[in-house]
């Protein structure tokens, strides 16, 4: 069956391309302009000379340190949230009894906990851990706060692991973690893609608690690091524009090694 | 031994053994306490905490003094508060009633077969990169009214300034949040779309059914649950929509744009009121946990049940 081409929707998608093209054309451009170029001729000009110079300027801010600073949250907060959402949506899916379903139902109800409302008593609780001004500091409350999705989108993938496998490795004599390890964990490899996709974007996309629970340069992530300088290079946009780009540079190696694996991730999130 | 003539015994045999294999372990909730306690520790305690510290005076030095009911006869006559929860609403309304319909519509696009749809769809997913600090403070600079654009493209912005009205703050914090966000939901709405069975469409177009018509008697419906999910997304993002109205308007002009989170983060952390802060977090914690329930109710996400069934 062949169909005609949909002239309206082929429209729409250009009009979206320049919605999306021209900030981001705007970006590179200002980025590398000099100022005094920027100041005449604005954001979306035709770029007669490109200079580097606005990229030294801030990798001379001590810019790679925060970057490097927030590769280390986003690890570190994937790898807390897959130890702990994995058993939890183990027990969830395959556990019987209220107490199981009280812990779903907990977590479903957590999803909606705004982290800003908690932020106070949170500053407090990690006070009083001593971890104020470190990156546990921030890793833990972004690890805690990506739980109620991880936990959804994992216990989502491993309902669909059907029971007659489960009763297969009952025959073989499997215990509740050799079937964990060798069954449950390789037939949701999907949903826990997608978990990982998300607690690292909402580590790499954090603001409130690193704004919050750390102030010194050495524990500074790149959000901060952005927010400071606005302050510091208010006059000076085009380096404050190639600091915003380098900011992107980590997901962006992300995104032109493993795209499938990231947009895959980012779909699983709507269930099916 | 058994010897099956009919394939009724059979099966009824089957049905037995799955219903009660002898020897399949269960895991318990021990699976669970190591994250339940965590999460408790880091969510649940600190929002009992936000609750008690909602009824005391608190500058953040001293310890907590019980104010009992102080706080909240403060809160129901304060103005402030009502045009944050207004402004907080007209956000909410804004974003989700600009950004569903185009994300729908790119979703389905791109779960289609167009030419040049794979090229598209990659540069599409560009600001998927950006952060929300990065993208706030680039398009802060970009709608800047002497260096950015509404300097240089007068028939665009008729030499106004954007961030000069409440308006005109509040379109362009749609604005920027839209074009941050609706790469995100078309992605769901594309996964969505590419699993709705084929035949559907074949059958309606055996039936004479044009674009039009299936796309609003087929597509639609297949996609409710990627709706709720997706405006759940939404909501939850608004009552947290802190960093991008710090970094794009900062409140202003004047507090015309301070959104419930805004206006909290400053009662705390810029006036030291930590009392009468919490009891602006309660309310948001409410508004986000009737917003949730609401929206679990519509999904039956807590039925427990697998997403595949019901499609």
């Amino acid at each position: 069956m062949r169909t005609r081409p949909n002239y309206l929707a082929g429209a729409a998608a250009l009009v979206w391309l320049v919605i999306i093209g021209v900030p981001l054309y705007a970006l590179v451009n200002t980025a590398v302009q000099p100022q005094t170029k920027y100041t005449d001729k604005g954001p979306v000009s035709i770029p007669s000379t490109v200079t580097w110079d606005n990229f030294h300027t801030v990798v001379d801010s001590g810019f790679l340190h925060y970057i490097w600073n927030t590769v280390v949250v986003a690890v570190a907060t994937v790898a807390i949230v897959l130890a702990l959402a994995v058993p939890i949506s183990y027990a969830v899916v395959r556990g019987r009894g209220w107490i199981t379903k009280g812990v779903f139902r907990l977590f479903l109800l957590g999803l909606a906990i705004p982290s800003q409302a908690v932020i106070i008593p949170l500053f407090l609780i990690v006070n009083d851990l001593g971890l104020y001004d470190t990156l546990w500091g921030i890793i833990l409350p972004t690890a805690a706060f990506a739980l109620p999705v991880s936990v959804l989108v994992l216990s989502g993938g491993m309902r669909d692991i059907s029971n007659e496998l489960y009763e297969a490795m009952a025959l073989d004599g499997a215990g509740p973690a050799r079937t964990l390890l060798t069954l449950v964990i390789p037939m949701s490899r999907s949903a826990i893609a997608t978990a990982s996709v998300f607690a690292a974007l909402q580590a790499w996309n954090g603001f409130l608690f690193p704004l919050i629970m750390a102030q010194s340069e050495d524990t500074k992530l790149v959000t901060l690091g952005l927010y400071n300088f606005v302050s510091e290079y208010g006059a000076n946009v085009p380096a404050l524009l190639a600091a915003v780009l380098m900011s992107a540079v980590p997901i962006l190696v992300v995104y032109l090694f493993a795209r499938r694996a990231l947009v895959a991730g980012l779909m699983g999130a709507g269930g099916k | 031994m058994v010897s099956a003539t009919t394939s009724r015994p059979v099966s009824k045999h089957r049905a037995r053994d799955r219903a009660a294999p002898p020897t399949l372990e269960r895991p318990g909730v021990a699976w669970a306490v190591p994250g339940l306690l965590f999460f408790l520790v880091f969510a649940i305690v600190p929002m009992a905490g936000v609750l008690y510290l909602s009824f005391t005076h608190w500058d953040g030095l001293s310890s907590p003094q019980f104010t009992g009911l102080d706080n909240w006869s403060r809160f129901f006559g304060d103005s402030q508060v009502r045009q944050s929860t207004l402004v907080t609403g007209v956000l909410l309304v804004g974003n989700i009633a600009v950004q569903a319909p185009i994300s729908i519509l790119l979703g389905v696009w791109a779960a289609g077969h167009q030419r040049n749809r794979a090229v598209l769809s990659a540069i599409f997913f560009l600001p998927l990169l950006l952060s929300t600090a990065a993208t706030a403070i680039m398009w802060r600079q970009l709608l800047d009214p002497n260096f950015g654009l509404p300097s240089k493209v007068d028939w665009l912005f008729g030499g106004s300034n954007p961030f000069g009205s409440q308006a005109g703050s509040i379109a362009c914090l749609v604005l920027v949040t839209s074009w941050q966000f609706i790469p995100f939901h078309s992605l769901l709405y594309q996964g969505a779309a590419r699993s709705i069975p084929h035949t559907l469409y074949q059958a309606a177009a055996i039936d004479g059914a044009g674009r039009v018509r299936q796309f609003v008697h087929i597509t639609l419906p297949q996609l409710r649950n990627t709706m709720i999910t997706s405006s759940t997304f939404m909501v939850i993002g608004g009552l947290t929509a802190f960093d991008i109205v710090l970094l794009l308007t900062n409140g202003g002009p004047g507090t015309d744009t301070s959104i419930l989170p805004f206006s909290m983060y400053q009662t705390a952390f810029r006036t030291y009121d930590y009392g009468y802060a919490s009891a602006i977090a309660s309310f948001l914690l409410l508004l986000a946990t009737v917003a949730s329930v609401l929206l679990t109710k519509l999904s039956g996400y807590d039925k427990m049940t697998s997403t595949m069934e019901g499609l």
